[in-house]
């Protein structure tokens, strides 16, 4: 029997989005402060985890219509282009470089080539966490 | 007073209330006689003790660097979830059959909870 949980139901369409957001901040201040790839693909993951909590596998399953086995190795593909790419300009594998631009609305920013890297960890985690707690919740 | 001090004072104010809540809370949890009457002690005054230091620790650091958008969210999300969690748990000990303390007198989700289990079957 599936008890009826509207609260859970509500606040966890609420949290999600803050859960969402702080672990995309976290993931994007990794290069100056404490955070990166790691812990913010695991929040991104708990956000996924707590909506199939509360609701089930199958709406997770509908908002990442894709296989997670293919999520992380997507993420592990980027890491070991962004390798290889190193090589393009004639530097040593993984030589990383930063460099500052202007964008428009930001103003002067620090883009670093470890940004990539760490969108294939990010990618990678959230792969990995979401198919072993979703295997071992599935009861077939 | 300076700025300064007001805020230092707010701060201690803030945390002394925030310490003193989350005592409150423990002396409620070793205290209550049942679950439900605990969860509502740990979700009530927890929650307010937690804001309270959150809040202090948002003055402290706004003299220095500003405000701190991690404060305000991790404020925000307390507020939001650390109820939620109270309301779980004691309906998930309601729903396991965890007995009512012995002197309360009114139940008013047995009468629901009897017939959606006769429903269910």
């Amino acid at each position: 029997m599936r008890t009826n949980d509207v609260i859970l139901k509500t606040v966890t369409q609420l949290v999600t989005f803050i859960i969402i957001i702080f672990s995309i901040y976290v993931f994007l201040s990794g290069h100056h402060h404490p955070g990166g790839g790691f812990i913010g693909g695991l929040m991104t993951a708990a956000a996924f985890v707590l909506i199939g909590l509360a609701f089930d596998i199958e709406t997770v399953k509908k908002i990442i219509p894709i296989d997670f086995k293919l999520i992380s190795a997507t993420g592990m593909l980027i890491a070991v282009l962004t390798g290889i790419g190193s090589f393009v300009f004639d530097a040593n594998f993984l030589s990383h470089t930063f460099d500052y631009f202007h964008l428009p609305l930001l103003g002067e920013t620090e883009l670093a080539t470890a940004v990539l890297f760490d969108i294939g960890v990010y990618l990678v985690v959230i792969g990995i966490t979401l198919t072993i707690i979703f295997t071992i919740g599935e009861d077939q | 007073m300076t700025g300064n001090e007001i805020i230092n004072l707010l701060v201690i104010v803030c945390v002394l209330l925030g310490t003193f809540l989350s005592l409150v809370t423990m002396v409620g949890l070793l205290r209550l006689p049942d679950v439900y009457s605990r969860s509502h002690a740990a979700s009530k005054s927890a929650t307010l003790g937690v804001m309270f230091i959150l809040i202090g620790a948002l003055l402290y650091f706004y003299q220095d660097y500003g405000l701190d958008a991690r404060l305000i969210l991790g404020i925000l999300f307390v507020l939001i979830t650390s109820p939620v969690a109270g309301h779980l748990i004691s309906r998930a000990a309601y729903y396991s059959g965890v007995p009512l303390w012995d002197k309360s007198i009114r139940d008013d989700l047995k009468k629901v909870a009897k017939k959606r289990s006769s429903a269910s079957e």
